[in-house]
């Protein structure tokens, strides 16, 4: 055995039973742990395939970004998994027989299908070169860099157009402006320290008799 | 091809891209003006494009950005379509969200980004692209719908909108994963054309995938096993949104149904007929059905609209030029429709009062005639009674159906036309034979007035000379290289 089938059968392995771990962990948390694992294993994969580029951004976004964040929330929600878990031996026919079913069908299109032939070769776009083979690339750095922004700019720049559209939807549905000054979250300390002198001392205009009003109601009143 | 020429075909979408990041900086500066800025700079968008979309027209499916976008003419028709149904629905809804103080400068931005994501929808030529347009129009109307955050209903809407749709996405993508491991592309033609010495392997495959991408687009058309978020969506939005959501994205869905299928899979026309038949026979039953029971004037338009789209994708499945042709006709002209009825809606739900009920529209004739002529005027053709435009949609789709062999469901389609009719003679009933509940004069704007009665008229007039537009939609498919037949 070559060393690199043994390296691919390793994080293969690897792979494999840390899928699996996520969805019978009871933990989430070690569930999302195991995810982490199961996305490094990918990226061994990917490298191995020389694929370093995918390989990293893998690691970086998944691992590094997206599962953090999603331990944080994990660990800050008080879910009730015992609750989550009530429904399982009752829906488990249901779901058993849907999932069984599909897997049957699947399997029947798969032995049909598939079994030893060739698939078509992709009408690849990454090795194809455009303008003429100018820049020969030895790294998927490279090549991705040169497709992404020559062939695939439209969408491209319409991945852009939908990030905004996140944004402005983000900001439209949650942003709340105070409109009250004194709910803010800070004063700012030239307001703080302002002192006008109106705030110092105040006059008061006062009568020095009090006049007592006379009321017509009470006069004519009943219960007095 | 140089690179800059590729950026004439993508004219229209470039200029409206800019315009929106232009109307963001704008209106983050203009403080006091922001809102009728907003609105005002969105609508000249819109007209902007629908004269750039115009002069740009005559040029036969050039294709652009390496085969990813074309630019052919029913293309350019159906987004000059969604232009005027964006420009009327922005309209109509102006005076509602000011109300509601709604009319917040996000609104617009969110409102041309759909309209954008709808362009690239309805020019792609390429399944990537084709999603990614998908998911502009998506994301954008799924924050629409939340708009009216406080409200319990809309935030509710908009979740059940955003969860389906994403699966409903996932389902799409899943398609087109298949098509792509079958086809070995992304393109459109080029998936055409890997369907010749296809083996019979890739061909199950092909199949797997084509049953997801007519799943997805089920969903998005709001047809029948797909339609369940369409009434509590309609119902739950704010109208002015319920407007947007029934007009232009079923134009848009309707260009991505015939880029898919007519576009790149013609080759398996046989099984995706076979599937839609199914289809459109369950919306028209259930839709008609289910809208004789509804108490709300916006559920009951809602499930009008699940059998309008049945209807559409009769002539859709009839995959010829006629039915392709009648197709566009029809889903144009329902459009129109529905922004009329629910221009009503909106026009009758006044100083925070909602127009949500089929009662609000009892006595209507004596409050104001006008208006009660112009709903008759959409109720009729709705219900596809002659010499109203809905009328020779329906007749239009019906020959195509027909020609194309399939007599049981014309039939069937027929015999639930005459049950939809009892939902929308109820509703002139109401208007004409019964006593107002409250007899308040209708105030609007004038501008909603004159849109609303614009629109009403061409309702009543596209009818009595059907011929013109059906023709363009002739002229359009005649133009396209969709394939025809096996």
């Amino acid at each position: 055995m070559e060393f690199s089938t043994f390296v691919f059968y390793f994080f293969a392995a690897i792979l494999v039973l840390a899928g699996l771990r996520v969805i019978t962990a009871r933990n989430p948390v070690h569930a999302a742990l195991f995810l982490v694992l199961a996305f490094f294993s990918a990226g061994g994969i990917w490298l191995l395939l020389s694929a370093e580029f995918l390989a990293i951004v893998l690691v970086m976004v998944y691992v590094g970004a997206v599962m953090v964040l999603f331990l944080f929330v994990v660990m800050m929600l008080d879910i009730d998994f015992a609750h989550l878990r009530e429904g399982f031996w009752k829906y488990l026919p249901v779901g058993a027989l849907i999932g069984s079913l599909l897997a049957v069908e699947m399997g029947l299109v798969i032995v049909h299908g598939m079994g030893g032939k060739q698939m078509p070769p992709v009408a690849s776009t990454i090795v194809a070169d455009q303008s003429g083979a100018a820049i020969q690339c030895e790294t998927n750095i490279c090549e991705l860099g040169r497709v992404l922004y020559t062939e695939y700019a439209y969408p491209f720049e319409l991945a852009a157009m939908v990030l905004l559209v996140a944004m402005i939807a983000a900001v439209s549905l949650t942003l709340r402006r105070r409109s009250d000054k004194y709910h803010e979250k800070y004063i700012s300390p030239e307001e703080q320290l302002a002192a006008r002198h109106e705030d110092r001392l105040i006059l008061v205009k006062m009568p020095s008799e009090k006049e007592i009003p006379e009321e017509p109601a009470a006069a004519e009143g009943a219960g007095r | 091809m140089s690179f800059v020429s590729n950026l004439y075909s993508a004219t229209a979408e470039i200029f409206v891209a800019s315009m929106i990041l232009a109307i963001m900086l704008a209106t983050a500066f203009a403080r006091g003006i922001a809102r009728s800025l907003a609105y005002s700079l969105a609508q000249l968008t819109l007209i902007v494009a629908t004269f750039i979309t115009f002069f740009t027209l005559n040029t036969g499916g050039e294709h652009a950005f390496s085969n990813m976008f074309v630019h052919d003419v029913p293309g350019g028709v159906l987004k000059l379509m969604v232009y005027l149904s964006m420009m009327i629905a922005l309209l109509y809804g102006r005076g509602y969200l000011a109300e509601r103080k709604l009319d917040r400068p996000e609104y617009y931005l969110l409102a041309l980004l759909t309209t954008l994501g709808m362009m690239v929808m309805i020019t792609a030529n390429h399944l990537l692209v084709l999603y990614v347009g998908l998911e502009m129009m998506s994301l954008a109307l799924y924050a629409l719908v939340a708009f009216d955050r406080d409200a319990v209903r809309s935030t509710e809407a908009g979740m059940k909108y955003f969860v389906l749709g994403a699966l409903a996405s996932g389902l799409l993508l899943y398609g087109m994963s298949m098509i792509y491991g079958a086809t070995g592309s992304l393109e459109i033609g080029e998936v055409k054309q890997a369907f010749l010495g296809m083996d019979d392997g890739s061909m199950k495959v092909l199949l797997f995938g084509l049953v997801f991408v007519v799943a997805g687009i089920s969903f998005k058309l709001g047809v029948a096993p797909f339609h369940m978020w369409v009434p509590d969506v309609y119902q739950g939005s704010p109208t002015a949104v319920t407007l947007i959501l029934s007009s232009a994205p079923k134009i848009a869905a309707f260009a991505m149904a015939m880029r898919l299928l007519a576009g790149a899979l013609p080759n398996l026309a046989e099984h995706w007929q076979t599937m839609l038949l199914f289809v459109a026979a369950a919306s028209i039953m259930l839709g008609n059905f289910a809208a004789l029971v509804q108490r709300s004037i916006k559920r009951m338009l809602a499930y009008s609209g699940i059998s309008h789209m049945g209807f559409m994708l009769l002539g859709l499945l009839s995959n010829s030029e006629a039915g392709y042709s009648s197709a566009m006709f029809y889903v144009i002209v329902y459009a129109l429709m529905t922004l009329a009825a629910f221009g009503m809606v909106v026009l009758l739900s006044r100083d925070g009062f909602e127009a949500e009920s089929i009662e609000d529209f009892r006595g209507l004739n004596r409050r104001n005639p006008w208006f009660a002529l112009l709903m008759l005027f959409v109720m009729f053709s709705m219900a596809g009674i002659p010499f109203f435009v809905g009328f020779f949609a329906k007749l239009a789709v019906l020959q195509a159906v027909i020609e194309a062999g399939y007599l049981w469901i014309a039939v069937l389609a027929v015999v639930m036309s005459v049950v939809g009719a009892f939902y929308y003679l109820r509703v002139v009933k109401l208007m004409y034979f019964d006593e107002p509940i409250v007899n308040t004069s209708i105030k609007a704007s004038s501008e909603l007035q004159l849109m609303l009665s614009i629109n009403g008229i061409a309702v009543a007039l596209l009818g009595l000379m059907p011929g013109t537009l059906l023709k363009c939609c002739e002229e359009a498919m005649k133009a396209a290289a969709f394939a025809v037949g096996g």
